[in-house]
């Protein structure tokens, strides 16, 4: 198929050629910024932002007098590093924490909250999982076999039940354990919906009363999400006013450059990412290396 | 966050009004519109440009720049691309008539929605009376075959398990299975697997094989963004599958990804999944697809009324006035709408070289109370007075004056301001007939003049009016 070649031929081009530059110097032209633009496109940053990101790139480098090509590029890695809302703490490592997981169906919530438990018990955390998602069919039984993988208890209620009753129930659970770190995945629902927003708005107030703990509310974002991430983390931080996030599915060629402008809107910190299958597959956030990872790694050809 | 493209592109042409005829530069400037809205719907960006090269190619070919509304014009020009694309004659499920049983496989990444798609093509098919059976082959993730069994249970669809731990085993024994059951369709779910995961990728290859399905559909997330052209290419050369279900579109995604897919690998959408329940698996239309990827859902409206205005009796209503002239019926409908809107004044602003015929407007043609006194004057008129004003003389005039409670005066100033619009009537019709103005863009004209005002934007061709009115006073 002609245009499927084409396609691959460019897109590896494009790579190519952004390398090349950013590496062998010589004067940028004009072919060199659209390729930098549809880069960062590419990467899901968004027309919008891109468009204004490469301006600025522009004017900075006449102003610095930035010419060759590991100049242009670090200074365009620092500048998308410097759009992501710093963490002004971890949910995960300061503990007593209660953390909420929420998100659009298929963002990868159970997995993520399944690793992130063997995670804190291989961190020395008394971990405690309450599986909210009383709605998806076989959530809990997913979510069980992760809590046996990582060895912590698993608190439920049957499938159909009030989640803020679970949260509820984990809680108490927590207080008679003596857990530290209390993990409650809640079912996926898409932002648009407005009644199950409402209902995870009581799982969040009745998770906030009952907790002697701080609580925290993590919005999982999948990586392959396009613009629309932005409406979604919207959507979700006005109804539940969430401190940050988790990026998933980053171990495909998506390079969740809608994470940007979701961390820089809404003044969310990211606080975890993953990378992969494996169980401890969950990376510790750099903004550096993600804005590197989408501007293209500096691999040569 | 946006305004949808629509609302863009009439700004654009807002801000070129005046200028008389759009030129390439201007095609240009609404062209990067079109661009920014489908990158904004995660429509691929190579996509992008290929598309609107060739919608760009259209709108100077056709006579969108001499029509009366460029801006709905370039919309329905890049609408219609768009649906064309998106669109396909085999979209329907085909399923080999004199296979026992029939299969269909379903693949996709990770989280993308295939196992609720399988529950929901399962119900689809048993409600047009297929005995459809789902074969649980997604035996990596936690649960996944459970997920399946209580989806199945609650549509009332048999679910293959077999040994839980080789899908391609399982995929077999399925079909074996529903042979000796009396099912028609297996419907096969696979585990989600990343396109770059050369094994897992082998092992959807490896069940294909083996099973030979009548369709292989890949489920596609609508929030998908610009990465899923490199899904859909790897799957499509793999799996070569034979079509799309689009997941997740009750949200308020554009699913630009949709047309990605499409360009691609040249696979059609067959079905959209639009909610929780089983039954929300729709058949895809690419005219509302097109229109959500473009942000024209709330303003279908404004194309449709276009449409609407062209209608059979508007038309054939313009195309009397045209030939036969304009009568005062034809004055009294104008004046009314003269009433709602900018009126004749609007559609001139509008029109290519509408500003000259502009200034040949009767003076005071749209003053609100002169409007009413026209009315009066035209009520007391015979219909034989009303079809063909020339036969209206001395004494007629003077009924006509008695009868309304104006003077003679004010009779004949009416009749002059008919004579000034038959006038203009006959140099449209001249206009039309050197092809200056598509015939088009002449009826969509006619029948605003005597419809509803044209969508959008009235009160500012109003003020521009007045603004002028005034000018020429001082």
């Amino acid at each position: 198929m002609a245009l499927l070649d084409r396609l691959k031929r460019g897109l590896s081009r494009s790579r190519e050629a952004l390398n090349e530059i950013l590496y062998f110097g010589g004067e940028v032209d004009e072919d060199f910024w659209e390729d930098l633009e549809d880069t960062l496109v590419m990467g899901d940053l968004g027309a919008e932002v891109a468009l204004s990101v490469v301006d600025d790139l522009r004017d900075e480098a006449a102003r610095r007098g930035l010419r060759t090509d590991r100049q242009l590029r670090a200074a365009l890695i620092d500048r998308l590093a410097a759009e992501f809302t710093p963490a002004t703490g971890d949910p995960f490592d300061d503990r007593p924490s209660c953390v909420l997981f929420v998100g659009i169906n298929g963002a990868g919530k159970t997995t993520t909250v399944g690793k992130l438990a063997n995670a804190g018990k291989n961190d020395g955390a008394r971990v405690i999982i309450g599986c909210g998602d009383t709605f998806r069919a076989a959530a809990l039984e997913q979510l069980e076999i992760w809590a046996s993988r990582a060895g912590v208890p698993i608190i439920s209620r049957p499938r159909g039940a009030d989640p803020a009753s679970v949260c509820y129930d984990v809680l108490e659970a927590a207080e008679e354990q003596g857990s530290n770190l209390v993990l409650i995945d809640t079912a996926g629902r898409l932002h648009t919906s407005q009644d199950l927003m409402r209902e995870l708005q009581k799982v969040v107030s009745v998770t906030r009363k009952k907790a002697t703990m701080p609580v925290s509310v993590v919005l999982v974002v999948d990586a392959t999400t396009g613009q629309n991430g932005l409406n979604q983390a919207k959507e979700f931080n006005d109804a539940l006013a969430l401190d940050g996030l988790i990026i998933t599915k980053l171990d495909g060629t998506a390079k969740g450059g809608i994470a940007i402008a979701i961390s820089h809107t809404l003044k969310l910190p990211i606080y975890r990412i993953g990378v992969g299958e494996a169980i401890e597959d969950f990376q510790r956030f750099d903004a550096h290396d993600f804005a590197t990872a989408l501007v293209g790694d500096g691999s040569l050809v | 966050m946006f305004n949808s493209l629509q609302d863009r592109l009439q700004d654009t042409f807002d801000r070129l009004r005046g200028k008389g005829r759009l030129t390439e530069d201007d095609i240009n400037v609404a062209m990067r519109e079109i661009r920014l809205a489908l990158l904004e719907a995660d429509v691929n960006f190579r996509v992008v440009k290929r598309f609107v090269a060739v919608c760009k190619e259209r709108c100077l070919a056709a006579d969108v720049l001499d029509s009366l509304t460029p801006a709905q014009n370039v919309v329905r020009v890049v609408l219609e691309e768009l649906t064309q694309l998106l669109g396909s004659t085999e979209s329907a499920l085909t399923l080999a008539p004199n296979r026992h049983p029939n299969s269909i496989m379903l693949v996709g990444l990770q989280g993308s929605g295939k196992t609720t798609a399988a529950a929901k093509l399962a119900y689809l098919l048993k409600k047009q009376g297929q005995r459809p059976m789902l074969a649980a082959c997604d035996v990596y993730r936690p649960a996944a075959i459970d997920q399946l069994q209580t989806l199945g249970a609650e549509v009332g669809v048999p679910v293959y398990t077999g040994d839980r731990t080789d899908p391609v085993a399982i995929a077999t024994g399925a079909v074996k299975a529903a042979a000796d059951e009396d099912a028609t369709v297996v419907i096969i779910d696979t585990a989600g697997r990343l396109q770059i995961d050369e094994v897992m990728m082998a092992e959807a290859v490896a069940i294909k094989n083996a099973v030979r399905p009548d369709q292989v559909l890949m489920v596609v997330d609508a929030m998908a963004g610009q990465d899923i052209v490199n899904v859909v290419t790897e799957f499509s050369e793999q799996t070569d599958f034979d079509g799309v279900i689009m997941s997740k579109l009750d949200g308020d995604a554009r699913g630009g990804g949709a047309l990605s897919v499409r360009e691609v690998t040249g696979k059609p959408i067959k079905f959209v999944s639009m909610g929780e329940k089983p039954d929300s698996l729709e058949v895809f239309h690419p005219d509302r697809m097109a229109k959500r990827i473009l942000g024209m859902g709330d303003v279908v409206g404004i194309i449709e009324r276009a449409e609407e205005l062209a209608d059979a009796e508007a038309i054939a209503d313009a195309e009397r006035m045209l030939n036969e002239g304009f009568t005062m019926d034809d004055m009294l409908k104008q004046v009314n709408t003269i009433r709602k809107m900018g009126g004749l004044a609007k559609i001139l602003g509008m029109l290519p070289g509408g500003e000259r015929l502009m200034g040949q407007m009767p003076e005071g043609g749209i003053d609100e109370s002169v409007v009413s006194r026209m009315e009066a004057m035209i009520f007391s008129m015979t219909p034989q007075e009303r079809a063909r004003p020339k036969i209206i003389n001395g004494m007629r005039r003077a009924r006509i004056a008695k009868g309304s409670g104006r003077s003679v005066q004010e009779v004949n100033q009416l009749l002059r301001q008919w004579d000034e619009m038959n006038k203009m009537m006959g140099k449209l019709r001249s206009l039309q007939n050197n092809g200056q103005l598509s015939p088009r863009a002449m009826k969509q004209m006619a029948a605003q003049m005597q419809n509803q005002p044209a969508p959008g934007g009235g009160n500012r061709a109003q003020r521009r009016m007045q603004a002028r009115k005034k000018g020429r006073r001082r």
